[in-house]
């Protein structure tokens, strides 16, 4: 069986590969051919969640857990599935939503590369084939939120993109050599009975890479720049990948963060800060897909505070489900985006009764993101909670909860409404006016799991989902809890519609707060300060390591000069000093006389002509410096010969 | 034999083609060519015939291809050559980069001949060095290195080359007298005076005098480091890089740094153990501030060409950590070192395959534009997406992600010295992300936003950044339209030079065991020899 999980990841990244090196020749099979092979990629990832094979190729080598290894165990085998289906489902909408003159080649192609690396990912059972994959999916990422790399800034969110959760990925390589100093192996399980300052170290590492991908506070930023992606790529990233990636490594590794005690308990506060902040964030956006966004961050956190408060069950319920309800919604903005071409809140007013189909989708997805019983979100969040223990990060939860069902409703109460008439379309490009069949069906489907997926909180089918993820034990929630969620979605729903309806002015003052601008996360992730060390330590390069070693040389060269002048003077005053001697004892002297001085003269002359030729020319001065060379040689040498004997 | 002639091979080619006058230019281009290319599959054979052995080997035994000839018999320095995990994968490393070279060289059109000539003695002089196993024999090679790169740079460079030529002679000179003094030194200490490095590192001299094994091992390490190039030795790198032409920034940046590094682990590690393990620290240190340094000043800088120069700094920094790290005994187990002195080895061969690529592709421009600068050239995706590919590859290549050769090298070298160095290792990580920065920050200034190539009609004028006191005549050019949008995309020769190299970095980056099958046993028997 472990060729069936190796051709898992070979055919979306061979395929994928193909599709890059044949470009803009590709174009016509590539939609097809995506499609196709994320349709087989459905049915592999069944049958390896069926089977839970291994497969390992040498790859590394001296120590243990250098291989490439791949292992199914139950939590891998839920998250196999959701990636497959998902990234089924959007392969479906992104032929349906990109223009026909797009470069679908080189699309399709990093989609699929995308996705392989997303399922190497939720494989990785030890801590290279993690990284590899870990990374090449944040370098894919790049290349698709860039795919538009022609139109201004689009290549820099992609960059940004990059950069940012590859700060992050700084902790796996941390947490690589803590692993291997702990436990003397990479393999990623051993590193749940590590202990000492090592399991610190890989927990921290683990932490920050974690919190990285899944935009966690304080790395959300990059998430806002990354919507400068085509649709298609939204809905993928933001929904079952790539943030989705760390809340799955947290889930994955919850028994290292538990055995140090601090990470779990940080992890679960970041989730939970995440989940309020981003999500009051999520509220003051006035543009559709930032919203969307800031809620992924936001959700994401509640999976994070589950990895932190141990609820495995509850988190992994949580990441499928929002997975299911975002890429529905995200489908639902791309759509109106290529239909009406804005994804402005504002002139989005009327959108769903524009287009039925597609807009009862949206709803759908929408009410189960506000926690509207008895969909999704609202069972899956409630599974989180009844994990906390502490009543601080209880109220914190229960607030986030809330602030989910106010933007939730922000987006209901807009697309709801009857169109004003005074909406502003192709703000963003030209839209087509149309919402293809195939796109209405993609959302349908997304929603009906958006909906159906709360079942996971069914007692039965929690125990089930429990057994699955070898996590029996795990509390759920009372049915009080339940009621409680429910009642507060409910109020801050209704709220939330009522005030957009009668008082819009409260949202316009939002959209002009902080909060908009993501609370200046973004700062936090400028390269300004890394550009100007960088400008500093070069200026310090040139001026002064460079100079001083040319002080050196320079130096070096006059030394040499001075030695030749002094050579010069002294070797011809003594020739003509003997000479002059030997004059005097024949001629008169005044002869004398002038012979010295003409030839102390003539010697100062050459010296001078000497020395300027000397500076003109670096060749004669290059000469003189090996003279110096052989000196200063020479002189080591005898130290040396000193020492030594 | 087989190792003799290998060495020799491209020398005598060399001579064919200056004594053999009336051969048109680019017939001598293809003498050079076919002669490197019967030079690789001569490595190749070698590669294939070649049993790394179980566990532990290289360096003192498992040595194939050997030959040991007298030379100078009063200082027992010979003509002894041979091949072991740690030489044969740079051997084949210089084979597969001279092709490229002259693959890429195909259409000189400036004296031919001699430029021919002068790369094939350098090819000798390179092989011969990682083929050396006797220091006399190394120095010999090694300085003849620097003696061709010097008549490379200043005969076919551009800009202020002869300038340049000159710093990179006398400084890389100076640094190999250092290196004289040290080699010796070590004559002098061992028992048996010899020269001969299998013997020395067998039987290792000074072991029982720390201040002499300091002296000596500072003497080496200067010299090594300022071929490396280390911090603060490094400013005669990018002088010498901007100046010089495309496949002599290639040849320079992937083989002749490597000399220096090799040199760490051939003579350096296992011939002064104690010493080694005493400095590692410094070695460490120095390597850690080498791989900040050259990213952040890359970071900085404003031509393509001294960016590439100032990576090279970062990824040689890599290196010496990982070596570093293999010498302190005391702090890691042997496993964990082993790891990171495999990374180092691994770094040298990935860090020739992407800087070579990197310079011949920056030659590109150079070819097309007579310009580094960053602001002369925009949206080069449009008119030229094969070039816009390669160096998109080449760059992900060099910011060290997975699926290329670098990860391997950086991965191993990071997870094999945080035991050893932790602080060091956790500020050397920060490297990747500067890395990462900076090439997707030059992709994004290079390949996107408006199409901008410099005119062919402007004067050749930009070479190293700004040079200020010269706005006036900035201000002038700033007047002149300098806008162009058409650049031919890379030609076939171009393609067929780089191409190859990319593919290599790509290969090495997803199956690795091709080069670590060799590579590992050496690295064990390195480790070894510095922990006695």
């Amino acid at each position: 069986m472990s060729a069936v999980l190796g051709a898992l990841v070979l055919l979306p990244a061979l395929s994928g590969a193909a599709l890059l090196v044949a470009g803009r020749g590709a174009d016509r099979v590539a939609g097809p051919l995506a499609v196709a092979v994320t349709a087989a990629g459905v049915v592999v990832a069944a049958l390896v969640a069926g089977t839970r094979p291994l497969l390992s190729v040498p790859f590394l080598g001296i120590v243990e857990g250098g291989d490439l290894r791949l292992v199914v165990d139950g939590l891998s085998a839920v998250l196999v599935v959701l990636v497959a289906g998902i990234a089924l489902l959007v392969t479906v909408f992104a032929v349906a939503d990109l223009p026909a003159d797009a470069a679908r080649g080189r699309f399709f192609g990093y989609l699929l590369l995308f996705v392989a690396a997303m399922l190497a990912t939720v494989t990785a059972a030890t801590l290279p084939t993690l990284l590899l994959a870990w990374e090449v999916m944040g370098a894919t990422s790049y290349a698709l939120i860039g795919y538009h790399w022609d139109e201004p800034g689009k290549l820099a969110a992609g960059t940004r993109a990059f950069v940012t959760t590859r700060a992050g990925d700084l902790g796996l390589y941390v947490a690589a050599g803590a692993a291997l100093a702990a436990t003397g192996s990479l393999v990623l399980a051993d590193l749940d009975t590590a202990d000492g300052g090592w399991a610190d170290v890989a927990a921290a590492g683990v932490l920050v890479a974690a919190l990285g991908k899944s935009a966690q506070l304080p790395f959300s930023a990059w998430l806002s720049a990354a919507m400068q992606g085509p649709s298609p790529v939204s809905a993928l990233l933001h929904s079952a990948t790539m943030v989705a990636a760390g809340g799955y490594l947290l889930i994955r590794m919850q028994p290292l963060l538990a055995s140090t005690g601090w990470a779990a308990t940080a992890a679960a506060w970041a989730g939970a800060l995440t989940a309020l902040v981003l999500g009051a964030v999520a509220v003051a956006q006035s543009d559709l897909k930032q919203l969307l966004a800031a809620s992924t961050a936001a959700q994401i956190g509640f999976v994070v505070l589950a990895a932190g408060v141990g609820a495995t069950a509850g988190g992994t319920a949580q990441l499928v489900a929002h997975a299911a309800v975002k890429a529905g919604l995200f489908v639902a903005a791309g759509a109106w985006l290529t239909a009406l071409g804005t994804k402005n809140l504002a002139d989005l007013r009327g959108a769903a009764r524009r287009y039925p189909g597609i807009g009862a989708a949206a709803t759908v997805a929408a009410l189960a993101l506000a926690g509207v019983p008895p969909l999704s979100l609202w069972a899956t969040k409630d599974e989180v909670l009844a994990g906390v223990d502490r009543t601080a990060l209880h109220i914190v939860g229960l607030a986030a909860a809330a602030v989910s069902a106010v933007y939730a409703g922000r987006i209901l109460a807009v697309v709801l409404a009857r169109p004003a008439g005074d909406e502003a379309f192709d703000e963003e490009e030209p839209g087509t006016r149309r919402v293809p069949a195939l796109t209405t069906v993609v959302a349908g489907v997304l929603a009906v799991f958006a909906a159906g997926l709360g079942v996971l909180a069914l007692p039965a089918m929690a125990e089930e989902l429990k057994a699955v993820l070898d996590v029996e034990g795990e509390p759920s929630p009372g049915p009080g809890e339940l009621l409680l969620s429910g009642a507060l979605a409910l109020v801050a729903l209704g709220l939330t519609v009522a005030v957009v309806r009668t008082r819009p002015a409260v949202m316009e003052q939002l959209s002009r707060g902080p909060l908009a601008s993501w609370a200046g996360l973004g700062r936090l992730l400028s390269p300004r300060p890394a550009m100007a060390v960088g400008r500093a330590l070069a200026v310090v390069d040139d001026q002064l390591i460079d100079r001083a070693v040319m002080g050196v040389a320079l130096g070096a060269r006059r030394l040499a000069g001075m030695a030749s002048r002094a050579d010069d003077s002294v070797l011809d005053g003594a020739v003509s000093g003997v000479a002059a001697a030997t004059r005097r004892t024949a001629a008169g002297s005044a002869r004398i006389d002038t012979g010295v001085v003409d030839g102390a003269v003539r010697a100062t002359a050459r010296a001078f002509r000497r020395a300027g030729t000397a500076a003109r020319r670096p060749q004669t001065g290059l000469l003189h410096q090996y003279y110096a060379q052989a000196v200063v040689g020479l002189g080591f040498l005898l130290v040396l010969l000193l020492v030594v004997r | 034999m087989l190792l003799t002639v290998v060495i020799f091979l491209p020398l005598l080619a060399a001579a064919v083609l200056l004594a053999v006058p009336g051969i048109p230019g680019r017939a001598a281009i293809g003498v050079w060519i076919a002669a490197s290319a019967v030079d690789l599959a001569l490595v190749g054979w070698m590669w294939w015939r070649f049993e790394p052995g179980e566990g532990a080997s290289g360096v003192v035994d498992g040595l194939a291809y050997e030959a040991d000839v007298q030379w100078i018999p009063t200082v027992d320095a010979g003509y002894h050559v041979g091949v072991d995990g740690l030489s044969l994968p740079l051997l084949a490393l210089t084979g597969v980069l001279f092709l490229a070279c002259a693959i890429y060289s195909l259409r000189e059109p400036d004296r031919p001949h001699t430029y021919a000539a002068l790369f094939l003695f350098l090819q000798t002089a390179c092989l011969g060095t990682f083929a050396s196993l006797d220091l006399i024999l190394f120095f010999v090679f090694f300085d003849l290195s620097i003696v061709g790169m010097y008549f490379v740079i200043a005969g076919w460079g551009h800009g202020n080359a002869r300038r340049s030529a000159l710093k990179f002679f006398l400084y890389t000179f100076i640094g190999s007298l250092a290196l004289l003094v040290g080699f010796i030194g070590l004559f002098l200490g061992s028992e048996e005076r010899t020269f001969d490095m299998v013997a020395l590192a067998a039987n290792p001299p000074l072991a029982d005098s720390p201040v002499a094994g300091g002296l000596v091992l500072l003497a080496i390490g200067l010299g090594l480091a300022v071929k490396t190039p280390l911090f603060p030795f490094h400013t005669w790198l990018p002088d010498a890089h901007t100046d010089a032409p495309a496949a002599g920034s290639a040849v320079l940046a992937g083989i002749l740094l490597k000399l220096g590094t090799y040199g760490f682990v051939r003579i350096a590690m296992p011939i002064l153990p104690d010493a080694w393990q005493r400095w590692a620290m410094v070695a460490v240190v120095v390597g850690v501030i080498s791989v900040l340094w050259g990213a952040f000043v890359a970071l900085a800088q404003t031509d393509v060409k001294r960016m590439i120069a100032y990576t090279s700094v970062n990824h040689m920094g890599y290196v010496l950590l990982g070596l570093g790290a293999a010498g302190l005994v005391a702090s890691a187990d042997e496993e964990a070192r082993t790891v990171a002195t495999v990374g180092a080895m691994y770094q040298m061969v990935s860090h020739g395959l992407l800087t070579g690529a990197l310079f011949l592709l920056s030659g590109v421009l150079w070819s097309r534009g007579h310009s580094y600068a960053f602001d002369r050239w925009g949206g080069l995706a449009r008119p030229a997406p094969v070039f816009a590919a390669c160096l998109a590859v080449a760059a992900f290549g060099s910011l060290g992600l997975p699926g290329f050769s670098g990860f391997i090298a950086e991965f191993q070298v990071f997870t094999g010295a945080l035991q050893a160095a932790p602080v060091g290792t956790v500020i050397a990580v920060v490297g990747i992300l500067i890395t990462a920065g900076l090439f997707l920050l030059a992709l994004q200034r290079l390949l996107t936003g408006d199409t901008v190539v410099p005119s062919e009609t402007e004067p050749d004028e930009t070479c190293g950044g700004p040079v200020p006191g010269r706005t006036d005549g900035g201000a002038a050019t700033a007047t002149l339209p300098r806008k162009a949008s058409r650049m031919a995309d890379l030609r076939g020769h171009e393609m067929a030079s780089i191409i190859p190299l990319l593919a290599l970095v790509l290969i090495l980056g997803l199956f690795p065991r091709l080069l670590l099958d060799v590579l590992e046993p050496a690295a064990m028997a390195a480790v070894e020899l510095v922990s006695r």
